[in-house]
């Protein structure tokens, strides 16, 4: 090995560069996936804002000087209820006690009910946040030539009001309260479901289970069960849990008698399906995060294998465990196509009062206002995605801090 | 024991232990003096942890693990068919080779497993026994309820041994205890040991043959079988001064004096 085979010097410092250059490509090109990455996250936040804000113009139908001397906003909760009362037809007064009775609504019900109903208020037609800013001279302009009597005004469709206000025909008067509820109660329902089931899988084949064929097989099936799409659980909670379980689902079994199985146990338990490979998953990681010597440490002092898995693996897989089922929460509250499935109501103005209501979801409530033909319940549905992204923006941060906040140093 | 007949822990008759088909140990035949220490030593991978973890089951939790041939506490066979592997370990204690707390307080470190073997006398008597046991008690009894993580490597190791004093066992295991310890640590875990076997016999495997002519009265030598089987055995066990200044095997002589392994 006399010969020196490498290159000194300035071929050396030549093929330097030449490294240099295909590493700066390299580069380069995940840069630009970076920030192609960032744009469409951009774009799609700015597609949802620059329908949440903006100007509306809308007509009175009826002044309200007609129906009261006060102004109606300072009328008190009876005063509302009397108006309510004298001005509708006895018929739809019934009607709307019978959906909920009058005098149990809250007075914010009650006052968007009187605009709703009699003074009723006419939206001709709503502008982009884009265009509120950037024409609003057009705007004005136009709207005091097509519509001279409207009013116009620049809203946020996403108000205190429409978070507390239940689900409404007119796109001014709906609200998401009905839809959060009912995506909690379905929630709720999914995790008492597959939390316990899920790490008690979990547990079984982390630290019961050999590891011999058919557990791998098992093994296998719950990653692939995890990327099954969400309309073919929706399929089987359809069959399973709607219709051959419907005893139970609907309530009858308990003694309710007003539904059918397409109720929030129903989709509570679908989720719980659709969410549980996830736990499953998830808990096995946490699981398999406590270090061996824990366990050898709880055996050398003679404790059996349950000693061990209660008092030492659980406590300190649980709060892996926990984020995991988080994470779980926040996928199921995103999903649509099994709540389609399995038969959430798309229009329903009154709040779930236990397992065997009718509901609507979120997303359901989303996908339902996009499908509207006026431009007002394309607002709204906005509003809503940007209530969705909050609800799961706040649950993964609350998954990574309690995932930051109880790491174990063993 | 006025008599001169030694009286023996533990026994191993004809013990091998096989990893699936493969023989990682074959042929062990040795007789472990009662409140001694006795030393296994070898290179690295002749079997030592595995024989090791043989005495108190261990070795189970390693899938297609098993053993044939016995190992005999007071006569009767720790793989015998009525034997439960949990009261082996209740008798049998083990410390490892890194220290492994549990990640709660000292307390309750020592009385864990108190409590789950059904100890019913007085729990901080047997803390505070077990602490002096383990030459741990001055450290730490103002700070019992404090997390064992806050301890010094050495202490861990410590309060790893006074956990495993605590269920009274018959024997301790101790694999490699002092390997991931600085010399002074070292050094007390090694006095404590001299302490220990006056109420406990004592079973070390160790990779320092200083550490071994130290505190050892017996010393097993393990080497791979020379049939080219990657099997371990033990080839040479008796006193320790004789292993380290008269051993009968070339091997032996070859190992200790620093010839090679």
């Amino acid at each position: 090995m006399n010969q020196n085979h490498y290159p000194q010097n300035d071929s050396f410092r030549r093929t330097l560069s030449g490294r240099y250059r295909l590493a700066n490509l390299w580069q380069g090109l995940f840069f630009t996936a970076l920030v192609i990455a960032i744009l469409s996250l951009v774009a799609l936040l700015y597609n949802v804002v620059d329908g949440a804000f903006g100007y509306v113009a809308y007509e009175y139908k009826h002044a309200p000087s007609e129906f009261s001397a006060k102004p109606l906003d300072q009328l008190s909760k009876s005063e509302l209820l009397e108006l309510l009362k004298t001005n509708l037809s006895s018929g739809a007064f019934k009607k709307l006690d019978n959906e909920k009775p009058m005098e149990k609504r809250f007075k914010s019900d009650l006052y968007s009910l009187v605009l709703e109903r009699l003074i009723q208020i006419d939206t001709k037609q709503t502008w982009s946040l884009t265009d509120s800013i950037l024409h609003a001279k057009d705007i004005k302009a136009e709207v005091s030539q097509k519509y001279p009597k409207a009013k116009l005004e620049f809203r946020s469709w996403l108000t205190p009001v429409f978070l507390t206000t239940p689900m409404s025909s007119k796109a001014e008067f709906a609200g998401v309260r009905t839809a959060i509820l009912g995506s909690l109660w379905m929630v709720g329902i999914a995790i008492l479901f597959a939390l316990p089931i899920g790490t008690g899988a979990a547990i079984y084949l982390q630290e019961y289970a050999d590891k011999n064929f058919i557990n791998r097989v098992i093994q296998t099936n719950i990653n692939n069960l995890a990327g099954v799409p969400s309309i073919v659980y929706g399929m089987l909670g359809l069959a399973i849990f709607v219709r051959t379980f419907e005893g139970f689902t609907s309530g009858s079994m308990f003694g309710v008698t007003d539904s059918n199985g397409r109720t929030i146990l129903s989709a509570g338990l679908t989720m719980g399906i659709l969410v549980l490979p996830l736990i499953i998953i998830n808990a096995q990681e946490a699981i398999k995060a406590v270090p061996d010597s824990l366990r050898q440490a709880a055996f050398g002092v003679g404790a059996t294998r349950w000693q061990t898995v209660w008092h030492h693996v659980l406590p300190n897989a649980l709060p892996g465990i926990l984020t995991g089922s988080i994470l779980a929460v926040s996928r199921a509250i995103g999903e649509t196509a099994p709540l389609i499935v399995v038969g959430a109501s798309t229009f329903i103005s009154v709040d779930p009062s236990g397992p065997f209501s009718k509901f609507t979801a979120l997303p359901i409530q989303i996908y339902q206002w996009t499908t509207r033909a006026q431009s007002e319940f394309h607002s709204i549905a906005a509003a809503a995605i940007i209530v969705l992204l909050i609800l799961l923006l706040t649950l993964n941060a609350t998954a990574v801090l309690l995932r930051n906040r109880v790491q174990r140093k063993y | 024991m006025q008599n001169n007949q030694p009286e023996y822990a533990i026994e191993t008759k004809n013990l091998f232990i096989f990893y699936g088909s493969f023989a990682a140990v074959s042929e062990v035949n040795i007789k472990i003096e009662k409140q001694k220490v006795t030393a296994i030593i070898g290179p690295s991978g002749c079997g030592k942890s595995t024989l090791l973890r043989a005495f108190n089951r261990m070795n189970d939790f390693v899938p297609s693990s098993y053993v044939t041939g016995e190992i005999l506490l007071q006569g009767q066979n720790l793989y015998g068919k009525n034997i439960d592997p949990v009261e082996v370990r209740r008798k049998i204690g083990m410390v490892f080779q890194k220290p492994n707390p549990f990640p709660k307080s000292i307390y309750e470190n020592i009385s864990w497993g108190a409590k789950i073997n059904g100890f019913k006398g007085n729990m901080d008597e047997l803390v505070e026994q077990s602490l002096r046991g383990a030459a741990l008690w001055d450290e730490v009894k103002d700070k019992l309820k404090k997390s064992a993580y806050e301890l010094s490597g050495g202490q861990q190791q410590r309060l790893c041994i006074a956990r495993t004093i605590a269920i009274q066992p018959e024997i301790i295991l101790m694999d490699e205890p002092a390997s991931a310890l600085d010399p002074i640590s070292t050094l007390r875990i090694e006095e404590l040991m001299q302490e220990l076997k006056k109420n406990y016999t004592i079973i070390i495997v160790t990779h320092n043959m200083q550490q071994a002519a130290r505190v050892s009265d017996y010393t097993a030598m393990m080497m791979l079988e020379k049939d080219g089987s990657r099997s371990g055995t033990v080839i040479e066990f008796s006193e320790t001064t004789k292993i380290f200044t008269n051993p009968k095997d070339k091997r032996t002589e070859d190992y200790v004096t620093g010839r090679f392994g």
